[in-house]
């Protein structure tokens, strides 16, 4: 590891545990690498997208490849920039009516594709047999109805309605303990990845005393 | 013409892109091509706006509020110091400066926000996650059933490796299949709603 | 105040100690922890493993350095299991701090397994707007990547002949940690039916198995978990692996509170019920 690897990883460790002092209480250290961070994100972002954005599909294709059906797309995205003004902002409703209509038709065909017909075709899909997969199945039809059912508002949850809606909070309590469950591992991993840097970190430093 | 126009636009160009998807000719596809194109070349002209306001806020702030001054000029300084470091291309490449500080400053940050997360995760589970009605109750146990497979219990962890398989691929899996439809269903309406111009919230105000 | 009390209302420094305590003591203390794998791991695995040599595998690494510690182990698993077996790789990032990210691990493996960029792999860059980029690739790549990261015209580069869109390409692997793998479910699978499979964050991971039950999704790869169960599978032992010995000591400490708090709840109940009782 050169000195200058050392340095920067030490830069890394004393930022990393700025944050860490977080947890004791909110303090100036914290504070600092937050905002740092803040600046120095804006300031990457920035620059991808002029180098990787705004060039490649912006000035190249009009002032390099004479690509001028370009400078339709460009002035309505300067359009956008009207929003900062009271007086002009409605200018840039042009350019959102274009963003907004193209978005909502083509999502219509695919969301409802992909989040209900495929799932409905796949809930019934598997026979149910007298086979474990088959009970599988029954018990997923059941608890996909009944977590349907608790979903819907349009009549009162009473006798049959009430029972089927009960089992559907059952169902999705399941569901979000499931989720808890892995989100403690998620969680826990992002903690880990720190600590092992830091034991990284004071390995090498172990290493430069002879340790 | 403030708000028609805009309306007019909304709702001819949802219904091309929607039978789009139906009339997959030549032209058709010709059409889905430019317009994904536009949009992305006007998405990339309206990005700045968000970076211009972050900026001006910290401006401001550095002039007026007193305990912020150092915090907006660090932000400032910030910004700056990967602009300049980032004014070509090649140093977008690993090995740069611009790269470096990037791995240096943004990469452990960011990192480490976010593992405060394990901390806050474990106090929210100690304060709030206690067995107090019937529905509480099926959650603790679900997620216990499913933390439990990363502890090495011999035969215990071959039954609990089971029933995570069964209570993911079943059980959790009918819960989120309902929620997806759901969802499914709500994006389609809300897109309709735009088309129609019934849903007018994204023009903002007069 | 009694214990019981005390205890429902311990201060959460106390258990912010324990947490970092539980992380630290496997750092000092290593351990091995066995990997079991689970079958929407393997079958990424074995989608991998089945595409030939010189064909072409697509890549999506949609995240930023704030989870990382999930997903790069899983990226660098799965390159490193297409670079040996001398796939194509075509890769891009939808997310806003990826590319930085991506340079780093690309160019590390292309030197470990003696790969060249624009050869063996390309790297396509950053667009904003994911669900657009992606419906604009399933047309032409060339259509939001005219050059690739680097600048250099796709149509030079020599992994990129032949190549149009997602038909061109075996299947899609998106790793990510937000809502893009939702737009490579709607836009990418569900409009051009290509196979998919997402490596996503443990928070996320229990809400896709409906799709990998309705064959949308081909394979899951869940958290640093599935990360360890990939580098178990191509015998490529990386950080995935590392972090399962610390895994079990947090989730130990973190069960460890969840039954004292609940132990503590019900006592106080228990007793505040058996003083009203006497009353």
């Amino acid at each position: 590891m050169t000195a200058l690897q050392l340095i920067l990883d030490g830069i890394a460790a004393f930022l990393t545990l700025c944050i860490f002092s977080f947890l004791y209480k909110d303090n100036p250290f914290y504070k600092f690498a937050e905002r740092l961070v803040a600046g120095v994100a804006t300031g990457y972002w920035t620059m991808l997208l002029y180098h990787t954005n705004f060039t490649d599909k912006v000035l190249t294709p009009i002032f390099v490849n004479g690509q001028y059906i370009y400078i339709i797309p460009a002035l309505l995205g300067v359009m956008m920039w009207t929003r900062f003004s009271r007086n002009w902002a409605w200018i840039s409703r042009y350019s959102i009516a274009f963003y907004i209509g193209i978005a909502s038709g083509v999502t219509i065909p695919v969301a409802l594709y992909t989040s209900l017909f495929k799932q409905l075709e796949a809930t019934i899909a598997v026979p149910i047999t007298f086979s474990v997969a088959g009970f599988n199945t029954l018990l997923i039809v059941i608890a996909v109805l009944s977590a349907l059912v608790y979903f819907f508002f349009s009549t009162a949850h009473k006798g049959a309605v009430g029972a089927a809606s009960r089992l559907g909070i059952y169902v999705i309590m399941i569901g979000f303990g499931a989720g808890f469950g892995l989100t403690v591992m998620g969680r826990v991993a992002l903690l880990v990845q720190r600590i092992i840097f830091l034991k990284g970190y004071v390995l090498n430093i172990a290493s430069l005393f002879g340790g | 013409m403030k708000r028609e126009i805009p309306l007019l636009i909304v709702g001819i160009t949802g219904v091309m892109m929607f039978f789009q998807y139906y009339v997959p000719t030549g032209w058709s596809t010709e059409l889905f091509v430019r317009s994904q194109d536009w949009i992305i070349v006007i998405g990339i002209l309206s990005l700045p706006l968000g970076i211009w306001s972050l900026l001006n806020a910290n401006v401001q702030k550095l002039q007026k509020v007193k305990g912020e001054r150092f915090y907006s000029a660090v932000l400032l300084i910030g910004f700056l110091v990967m602009v300049l470091t980032g004014l070509r291309r090649e140093n977008l490449e690993a090995g740069s400066v611009h790269m470096t500080i990037f791995s240096t400053v943004l990469i452990p940050i960011q990192a480490t926000i976010f593992s405060l997360l394990a901390f806050f995760v474990a106090s929210a589970a100690y304060r709030a996650f206690r067995a107090r009605s019937v529905l509480a109750t099926i959650l603790l146990l679900t997620a216990f059933i499913v933390m439990f497979r990363f502890i090495p219990l011999g035969p215990i962890s071959t039954a609990n490796l089971g029933a995570v398989a069964w209570i993911l691929s079943v059980p959790n899996m009918a819960a989120k299949r309902a929620i997806t439809m759901g969802i499914g269903l709500g994006a389609t309406a809300t897109a309709i709603k735009i088309i129609l111009g019934i849903e007018r919230t994204y023009m903002g105000h007069d | 105040m009694g214990i019981l009390e005390k205890m429902m209302q311990l201060d959460r420094r106390w258990i912010y100690l324990a947490v970092g305590l539980a992380v630290i003591i496997p750092a000092i203390v290593g351990f091995r922890v066995p990997v079991a794998v689970s079958p929407e791991v393997k079958r990424v695995y074995d989608f991998v493993n089945d595409i030939k040599p010189g064909e072409y595998l697509f890549v999506a690494m949609d995240y930023d350095p704030t989870t990382l510690a999930e997903l790069n182990p899983m990226a660098e698993a799965i390159l490193k299991h297409a670079f040996s077996r001398n796939e194509k790789i075509v890769i891009v990032t939808l997310a806003q701090f990826g590319p930085g990210m991506v340079e780093q691990i690309t160019n590390g493996l292309a030197k470990e397994f003696n790969k060249t960029r624009g050869v063996d792999y390309a790297f396509l860059g950053y667009r904003p707007y994911p669900a657009i980029t992606i419906l604009a690739m399933g047309v032409d790549f060339r259509v939001p990547f005219p050059v690739d990261y680097y600048g250099v015209p796709l149509d030079s580069l020599p992994v990129m002949r032949g190549i149009k869109n997602f038909y061109n390409v075996k299947g899609v692997i998106d790793l990510t940690a937000g809502n893009t793998a939702d737009m490579w479910l709607v836009d990418g699978n569900g409009r051009y039916g290509f196979p998919l499979a997402i490596g996503i964050t443990g928070v996320m991971a229990a809400d896709y198995y409906q799709y990998l039950q309705s064959g949308q999704l081909f394979g899951i790869i869940p958290g640093i978990k599935g990360a360890a169960e990939y580098e178990s599978l191509v015998n490529m032992p990386g950080q995935g692996m590392a972090q399962a010995a610390y895994q079990v000591v947090a989730h130990s400490v973190i069960i460890m509170f969840i039954i004292i708090s609940n132990f503590a709840f019900f006592a106080t109940r228990r007793r505040r019920g058996q003083v009203g009782g006497a009353r």
